[in-house]
């Protein structure tokens, strides 16, 4: 390839100057960048238009499908789902017993995942963050994100295989005359503790790590022990990285059925309701998925209340 | 306590057979293969005003933070008020510390901030906040007791670390450069009000600092830090006229350091000598020399203007380059007394040098 350098020559009077050797040519010729520079509407636009297509396209259409289909009913002999308006669907959710056992199961399970997960993680938090070597703080980092690269079905076969029926820990426990949880509400819980930890595992060591070392040296310095610091420094400045790890565990864990299929035996859970009703009776598994919806509703406002939500 | 605590204090200690104040037997810290203090000796008396000096990295501050108990010595004792402390727990210490970004809790206000150390200590409610209020006052910011603080200025978060550790009535409190973020102005404001408080409650202050002007302003006696050894302990006058190390001489202020090889050209004295540049005066190279005074030949290699003095520095013949200072206490409009380049005899009263041991 030849030069490419446009020359002026003296026979091209007015002609464009070219661009010395240090000089950088403007970047002006893009009629669309000036344009989006001139009009802030069109520029937000253009950053809005595709999240929003899927926010209110995808999202939030096939919500409020859903709770439509929530007042729909079911012809009792076809099973062909009729359009209209009914509240018998609610009705029944508070009406029928097992309904409303279930749905208190479900909420328990979810509480006791979260406060597990909490118990679990503050201490290792502040141990990964405070006390543990540079190396094992990688090896651990790792170890509790790894079940996140694992399906979802293989860790729930994983507690299957430890916990239930033929599982290790009623081999392990037999010559005692001991079983373990077998298939159970505990194991449950369990299982979903397993599932969602990560979730707050890792925000809560987040969250040690930014707390500056010298507060737990001044906090030792006025007379406080390590239990003290925690419970009046520790947990207080986790508080944002409780609420956001909660609400993943809380809500994770209400909305979840195949643990309770798989390691539940006859536990059954709201999702399992869902599940078993999704084909023979549209209309009340929508409405019975408005359960964990007010849950976790009724949850970020108490959490507001407490004013936890303000340094988010 | 009235103005009388200090003297309160030292009559306490002089009747009770029991040592007071801080005292570290070759404390050795090491970090992996990284010696920070090494075989430290150091007596800090009840009641004084002690200041650890040195540049970054000297050990001070490591020093500081085993008397508080943040680290463990790796061998060696400290003892505290006569008590062996060496293994205790910073909890079970009675020492408090001030810290460098003053550590105050985010989520707590500051009324909760300075009675922490109270509410640990399972103080009863009424008693805990009559005592901050007056805690809160001594350092005059009552009026912040229900702020975060977030909202408060740097100096009114640092007077509150102070009262925050005073409202224990520690028997030793330790600074860890305390001032190191303020700004010039707000820093000697509060170098005042630190050794007021400091007289008024009688406790003995350990305060760390790299700045010698500070050092040298607040300090009943200092210690100078370099590599994890102590080079010279004194009051301000002895480390500041005497000091016992080419160090200590160069890091107090500047010092006209001269070597064995010029002191014997210049004075007959075979050693290392320091002569401070504001005993040195300048005169035209012709001008004649008193009996007691020294004096050495050379032309003006440099002058600084500092605004209340000028720096000359000056080159002699032999090579040797000696700073003398001069206060600018002629007329505001008045050159210079010399220039660059300038031939000049630079003076000084024989004995007003230090020979460096």
């Amino acid at each position: 390839m030849t030069s490419t350098v446009p020359r002026v020559t003296p026979a091209e009077p007015g002609g464009v100057t070219t661009p010395g050797p240090g000089r950088v040519q403007p970047a002006g010729s893009k009629p669309l960048s000036t344009r989006l520079h001139r009009s802030p509407r069109l520029r937000l636009l253009g950053l809005l238009a595709l999240p929003l297509t899927w926010l209110v396209g995808v999202y939030i259409f096939s919500l409020v499908m859903l709770l439509i289909t929530a007042f729909w009913r079911t012809d009792p002999f076809t099973s062909k789902v009729i359009p209209g308006f009914t509240l018998d669907n609610f009705v029944r959710l508070v009406e029928n017993p097992a309904y409303l056992s279930t749905s208190l199961r479900t909420l328990s399970i979810a509480l006791l995942v979260t406060i597990l997960s909490v118990v679990f993680s503050i201490p290792l938090g502040i141990f990964m963050a405070k006390v543990a070597s540079p190396w094992l703080r990688a090896f651990l980092a790792v170890a509790i994100t790894l079940p996140l690269w694992a399906g979802y079905l293989v860790k729930i076969l994983a507690m299957r295989i430890t916990f239930t029926e033929n599982g290790f820990f009623n081999s392990a426990l037999e010559p005692l005359g001991l079983s373990g949880p077998g298939f159970s509400y505990t194991t449950v819980v369990l299982t979903l503790t397993y599932l969602w930890f990560p979730y707050m595992a890792l925000p809560v060591y987040t969250a040690v790590r930014q707390i500056p070392a010298n507060l737990f040296d001044a906090s030792a310095d006025l007379g406080a022990r390590s239990w003290t610091t925690i419970r009046t420094v520790v947990v207080p400045l986790l508080k944002p990285a409780l609420i956001a790890g909660s609400i993943f565990t809380f809500s994770l864990s209400l909305g979840d059925y195949l643990a309770a299929k798989f390691v539940g035996g006859s536990t059954q859970m709201i999702g399992s309701v869902i599940a078993s009703n999704i084909n023979l009776n549209p209309p009340i598994a929508a409405a019975f998925s408005v359960v964990p919806i007010v849950f976790v509703l009724v949850y970020l406002f108490a959490v507001r209340k407490t004013g936890a939500l303000d340094r988010m | 306590m009235p103005q009388s605590g200090r003297a309160l204090l030292e009559a306490a200690s002089a009747a009770s057979p029991t040592p007071k104040g801080v005292s570290l037997h070759s404390v050795t810290k090491v970090f992996g293969d990284v010696v920070a203090v090494a075989e430290l000796n150091l007596e800090v008396h009840a009641g004084e005003f002690f200041s650890m000096l040195g540049p970054s990295g000297s050990g001070k501050t490591t020093v500081l933070r085993m008397i508080a108990g943040f680290e463990d010595a790796t061998s060696g004792s400290i003892e505290l008020d006569g008590v062996d402390v060496t293994r205790m727990a910073p909890f079970d210490r009675n020492v408090n510390t001030v810290f460098q970004d003053y550590a105050l809790f985010p989520h707590l206000t500051i009324a909760e901030n300075v009675g922490y150390g109270l509410r640990v200590r399972r103080m009863g409610k009424s008693e805990t906040a009559e005592r901050v209020e007056r805690a809160l006052q001594q350092v005059r910011l009552a009026h912040t007791a229900d702020r975060l603080p977030h909202q408060l200025s740097g100096g009114q978060r640092q007077r509150i670390a102070l009262a925050r550790a005073l409202i224990l009535q520690p028997s030793v409190l330790l600074l860890d450069e305390p001032l190191g973020a303020l700004d010039k102005q707000l820093r000697e404001e509060m170098q005042v009000e630190l050794k007021q408080i400091q007289r008024e409650v009688g406790i003995t202050f350990i305060f760390v600092t790299h700045d010698q002007e500070e050092a040298l302003t607040l300090s009943d006696r200092i210690a100078v830090f370099n590599n994890g050894c102590i080079e010279q302990v004194g009051t301000p006058n002895e480390v500041y006229e005497f000091p016992q190390t080419a160090f200590v001489a160069g890091f107090l202020g500047i010092s006209n350091l001269i070597a064995p090889a010029h002191a014997s050209v210049i004075t007959g004295i075979d050693k290392l000598i320091s002569v401070r540049p504001e005993r040195v005066r300048l005169a035209d190279a012709a001008s004649a020399v008193a009996a007691d005074e020294t004096s050495v030949l050379g032309t003006v290699y440099e002058t600084v203007y500092t605004g209340p003095a000028t720096r000359y520095i000056i080159e002699t013949a032999a090579g040797l380059r000696l700073t003398a200072e001069r206060h600018n206490d002629h007329h505001p409009t008045a050159a210079a007394a010399f220039g660059r380049g300038d031939a000049v005899r630079a003076i000084w009263k024989t004995d007003h040098v230090s020979i460096v041991p």
